[in-house]
């Protein structure tokens, strides 16, 4: 099958050439052979592992297993409520994974899961500063996004609606607000649901996507990553090649040039002018 | 962990208090602790332990000491 990132049009984050627009989250998975299975399907390149304490009874080793597979981890910092506490995971992920990239989530109460924009913007200046590659889990706030890139971060990381929550883009004004001033690559991270969710995002522009739950809680988790693995290279071969405007009235697509005579139905070409109604959602 | 002795020490890791040998390092301690140091990282006190110290650094009485790794997340 095609590919989400080719030659011709690569995605790139922090100098790094990435094989895939989807990026796979690890939780939630029943099984660590289901969660091979998925991730094998996904085509991805990158998936994000958090960072906890040594249960000495686990057998199974997830840093072997993506490193097996030749994915790149992405160690995030998921359950840090303060900067100083994001730092410290970080680091601690930095020494343990031996990369100083990172997905930083600094959120604001665990009913919501929504990032706390402030404690995310002071967490994202002291990594930056510390030499991190830092991708943050953000709100869909063009504010809080242009911030997180003047301090320094490698990309965005808006949400398109709450972790785990499935209900998609809510706001994809915002997501397109994001998109047209960011001088960084956009990840939609956290609430797509289904593949006409991530296809929707590379649509809106987003060069990626982050998908957990939606693949990993599926009812066939394999079969919804190859389901978002077609999604993401529909939605940026969509984008890329740039969608027709949106009507009011209907367009024809066959000519009405030419036709035989004696029809039933009379009728003229029409294309809509000026001063005629437009569909507000084109606007 | 060990027996309260006099040749042990009262630390707390990842969240529980028990005892250590005194003058464990750093590196004998995950070597205890993990199946495999890959993938493994320390902090001691809240600062974390570059790997290359682990054998020169020494947990000391009352040590507060995390020992982390990959879990499932997204």
């Amino acid at each position: 099958m095609s590919h989400s990132s080719t030659a011709a049009d690569p995605f790139v984050i922090g100098g790094v050439t990435l094989d895939s627009r989807l990026i796979m989250g690890t939780g939630g998975m029943t099984s660590h052979d289901a969660l091979r299975t998925a991730l094998v399907a996904s085509g991805t390149a990158m998936a994000t592992v958090a960072v906890r304490r040594v249960d000495p009874s686990t057998r199974h080793s997830l840093v072997d297993l993506l490193d097996e597979l030749g994915i790149r981890i992405l160690p995030n910092t998921a359950g840090c409520f303060t900067a100083a506490d994001a730092v410290l995971t970080a680091r601690l992920a930095r020494e343990a994974f031996a990369t100083d990239w990172v997905k930083l989530e600094v959120i604001g109460d665990d009913r919501t899961l929504l990032p706390d924009p402030v404690e995310l913007i002071e967490a994202a200046d002291q990594l930056v500063a510390d030499g991190f590659t830092v991708l943050p889990y953000c709100g869909d706030d063009p504010i809080v996004a242009k911030r997180l890139e003047q301090v320094g971060c490698a990309a965005v990381m808006p949400l398109g609606s709450p972790i785990g929550s499935g209900l998609g883009i809510r706001n994809p004004h915002n997501i397109e607000l994001i998109v047209e001033q960011a001088g960084v690559p956009v990840v939609l991270d956290a609430g797509i649901g289904t593949a006409s969710d991530a296809c929707l995002a590379l649509e809106l522009g987003c060069d990626a996507v982050l998908v957990a739950s939606a693949v990993t809680r599926a009812v066939n988790p394999e079969l919804m990553a190859t389901g978002m693995r077609h999604a993401v290279v529909a939605g940026r071969s969509a984008r890329r090649a740039g969608r027709i405007t949106r009507r009011f009235h209907a367009e024809a697509s066959s000519s009405f040039d030419g036709m035989a005579t004696g029809s039933t139905v009379t009728t003229t070409g029409h294309t809509p002018g000026a001063g005629e109604p437009v569909d507000p959602s084109s606007l | 962990m060990t027996e309260a002795t006099h040749d042990s020490m009262p630390v707390t890791i990842n969240g529980d208090a028990g005892r250590l040998p005194t003058a464990t390092s750093v590196d004998a301690l995950v070597a205890l602790w993990c199946p495999s140091p890959r993938g493994v990282a320390v902090a001691l006190d809240g600062e974390v332990i570059p790997r290359s110290l682990w054998p020169s650094t020494q947990i000391t009485p009352g040590s507060v000491i995390e020992i982390v790794t990959a879990a499932a997340g997204g």
